[in-house]
């Protein structure tokens, strides 16, 4: 049995949940999934529609807000109740704070960031995912009960088999006393400045650029091209570029009509940002660069000798 | 403040990645390496906060011999000591593996603080760090982007997706995944090199549990068949692109 957690934020289901239960129903098996928080009735409702044995519910005031060390405490004794041989979640910020820790407690290897899980046999390399920031793939090989994340998108939502799935609520008691993390309110930081989802064309650049002062050729290539300026989060922690430039998960998610990559590697964190772009072009002097499968036009070169001339060429 | 900062050594980003005969792992005899850029960022916070509150910042290291180069790197940068938890075993180990290493290393230290960065560049299994506090019986929080320190404990910004931030209390002792970009890293002065050289790095030799998930093949994902390469001289592939994207893709 595969136990799916699903991850929610007020009452909002979190899309990467359907991807992970489709995950599971690709794996084979029957399928359960978890719910937990305070009130989750609309929730677990929701993920019932799937194709799945039970939804099990550990509605608790306790885990009402998210901590690390409430789930923790929770899906150990569910774990322990329902003894799922795996136990899968979206790789999520929320599952990367608490799920090493719940591997750790209940001393299962965990498999992060997976793209892929093969059906049948695990033992001889039945998870695929990224290495080297996604410039090389690995099947891993794990024997025995464990846990797997899934990345955002490795498996389509709309892919998920629909069901009528009964709902359960677990006997479990959760000691607040126990929780050492005080979270407070999720917050926004002030409005930003520049809303990138509605440019229509974008130059972006990461790490290839090199100097702070090569910016100035990424920018001619924008006014020459009528686009807005972004990059990779590297540049902004650099400071090269406000952090309200930044395209990818921890930044803005654009899909312009054209989007165009300076020196960008195309770490998932990246392209989670920009895939929905209608036309990628992709210039890297790396030519295993990752970002070269998702563009539509490539480039393997310099991008100091490719901009100049693309400059000239649009201002002709 | 007592902190202990857990960095890696991996293959620096600019070296061309080759797979081994095996299709085990890289062939890294050949290969630069450097200090895993999170853990850069982990280090700089933790020299800042002993700037701040005073302190001592010791760095702990698990790998191979050859990861004494990243230790001298810290040293350099500011910390005041370092462990070196030392095993061939631990650079290809898996995460819990690597944190029951540092684990044992790091109990002896009673630290107020530890700090990890987010993933390393290489497996990038990004559990290191909370796994690491469970081991030592800690709490944690991960990606985050701004500390302080309380009467009570700590006061710390976690970096939620999609523009979301949350700011989380925690005892002490705890432990941290640093976020990138959380600080602008210093780099090493003449003198810092210097000095780094009279300070101790302890080693340890630890005991390496065999690793509970194996890679049994690695290799370069597929490309995407749509890509259209544009190959010539510089001068023609940009002719070539703003053409296609003028006529072809319309985007221009």
């Amino acid at each position: 049995m595969i136990l799916v957690v699903a991850e929610h934020r007020d009452g909002k289901l979190n899309r990467a949940t359907l991807e992970t239960i489709a995950a599971a129903q690709h794996a084979g098996g029957p399928v359960k999934i978890a719910v937990l928080g305070a009130g989750v009735d609309a929730v677990a409702a929701e993920v019932a529609r799937a194709d799945a044995a039970e939804v099990i519910t550990v509605d608790d005031a306790a885990l009402k807000d998210y901590t690390a060390d409430g789930f923790v405490m929770a899906l150990e004794q569910l774990i322990a109740a329902e003894k799922p041989e795996r136990v899968f979640l979206p790789h999520t910020y929320q599952a990367r704070d608490f799920a090493p820790a719940l591997a750790a407690r209940i001393n299962r290897p965990l498999v992060t960031d997976c793209v892929a899980v093969k059906d049948g046999a695990v033992k001889d390399g039945g998870y695929v995912r990224p290495m080297f920031q996604g410039k090389l793939q690995a099947d891993i090989a794990i024997d025995g009960p464990h846990m797997a994340t899934f990345q955002i998108g490795a498996y389509r939502a709309d892919a998920m088999k629909a069901g009528t799935a009964p709902i359960r609520k677990a006997a479990i008691a959760i000691d607040a006393s126990k929780i050492r993390q005080k979270p407070e309110a999720p917050f926004k930081e002030a409005k930003q400045a520049v809303d990138l989802s509605q440019a229509e064309r974008i130059v972006s650049v990461g790490r290839g650029i090199k100097a702070q002062e090569h910016l100035q050729l990424a920018q001619q290539l924008a006014q020459a091209m009528g686009a807005e300026i972004a990059a990779s989060r590297p540049i902004c922690d650099a400071g090269w570029l406000p952090m309200d430039r930044q395209i990818g998960s921890s930044g803005q998610t654009v899909a312009p009509k054209l989007y165009v990559a300076l020196g960008i590697s195309g770490a998932i964190q990246h392209l989670v940002g920009m895939k929905g772009a209608r036309t990628i072009v992709a210039i890297n002097k790396d030519p295993e660069a990752p970002i070269f499968e998702i563009a539509d036009y490539g480039i393997a070169g310099d991008l100091f000798e490719v901009v100049p001339a693309m400059i000239a060429e649009l201002n002709k | 403040m007592k902190i202990a900062v857990c960095i890696k050594q991996v293959v620096t980003r600019e070296w061309q990645l080759r797979v081994n005969d095996q299709k085990t792992w890289i062939r890294d005899q050949d290969a630069s390496f450097e200090l895993n850029e999170p853990d850069a960022y982990a280090l700089e916070e933790a020299l800042r906060l002993k700037e701040k509150h005073t302190g001592e910042v010791v760095v702990c290291c698990a790998g191979p011999a050859r990861a004494t180069q990243v230790i001298r790197e810290a040293l350099a940068r500011g910390a005041d000591r370092a462990i070196h938890v030392e095993s061939d075993a631990l650079a290809t180990a898996d995460a819990n593996a690597v944190a029951e290493a540092l684990a044992a290393a790091i109990k002896e230290e009673s630290v107020d603080l530890v700090l990890t960065g987010l993933q390393s560049d290489d497996q990038g299994f990004g559990q290191v760090g909370v796994v690491l506090a469970e081991k030592l019986g800690i709490p944690h929080a991960t990606i985050i982007m701004e500390v302080q320190k309380t009467d009570t404990g700590l006061h710390v910004k976690r970096e939620l997706e999609g523009g979301w931030f949350q700011w989380v209390g925690l005892p002490m002792p705890a432990l941290l995944t640093i976020q990138s970009g959380i600080n602008q890293l210093r780099y090493a002065t003449l003198k810092g090199i210097m000095g780094a050289k009279k300070k101790e790095i302890k080693k340890v030799v630890p005991a390496v549990a065999p690793p509970a998930q194996r890679v049994a093949s690695i290799y370069f994902p597929e490309k995407g068949k749509k890509t259209q390469m544009l190959s010539g001289s510089p001068a023609e592939a940009a002719k070539e692109l703003v053409k296609r994207l003028r006529e072809e893709a319309r985007a221009l």
